[in-house]
């Protein structure tokens, strides 16, 4: 494993979980939840556990994104923090 | 100096410590359900993310599949060569449950918003409590 790829990745990581919990809209943040876990993917991918890294791509990334966008389009956009 | 250098030298532990505590703050302190379950969300993947990390060694060590592992069986398998399977195998497993948590959540929260029509939790209590007031 590289260190310097590792650490770049890490601190885009947690830039990413910081703007999906304090952004105003909901889809903004759905969708920045799904480029947390594409993040986290190349992480796991460069850490040697491909497994975990496809799994983590078709499920966490895909599936989940578009069960919140699913959610989010039936109920509301809105939020206040 | 000699602790400076440990402290930098686990960096990545840092890291996951410092988004769990991320996902935790938002599991506690935000009012929107939404927001509650995204914080899950990356409390869950941290700690995935430090399990995943406990498995990588440095200096070349590639994925657990044995080279020459067909017809010759005449070489010794060095485990410095490979990465460690067993977290990847148990880390499969927890993010199955990651998402079938996430599915429920979902689920409740559809429902709450059928029946307050409101994803905010403090606006859920207050209406709760004149329900209960009458």
């Amino acid at each position: 494993m590289i260190w310097q790829l590792d650490f770049i990745l890490l601190v885009i990581v947690v830039i990413c979980a910081i703007a999906a919990i304090s952004v105003k809209d909901l889809l903004s943040s759905a969708i920045l939840l799904g480029a947390y876990s594409f993040l986290l993917c190349l992480l796991w991918t460069e850490m040697g556990a491909v497994d975990v890294a496809f799994t983590e791509a078709t499920v966490g990334a895909g599936i989940s994104t578009a069960f919140f966008i699913g959610a989010i389009y039936h109920t509301s956009r809105r939020t206040k923090d | 100096m000699e602790a400076m250098d440990y402290i930098i030298s686990k960096y990545n532990y840092w890291m996951y410590i410092i988004l769990m505590m991320i996902g935790f703050y938002a599991m506690i302190a935000k009012k929107n359900l939404v927001k509650k379950i995204v914080g899950m969300n990356i409390f869950q993947t941290a700690i995935i993310l430090f399990f995943i990390s406990t498995a990588s060694k440095k200096g070349g060590a590639s994925i657990p599949i044995i080279q020459n592992g067909h017809g010759s069986a005449t070489d010794i398998i060095n485990t410095a060569h490979y990465v460690n399977p067993l977290p990847h195998v148990l880390m499969l497993t927890a993010i199955v449950v990651m998402v079938s948590t996430f599915g429920v959540a979902i689920a409740l929260l559809l429902m709450l918003y059928k029946k307050y029509n409101t994803l905010e939790e403090d606006e859920i209590i207050s209406i709760l409590k004149t329900e209960n007031g009458k």
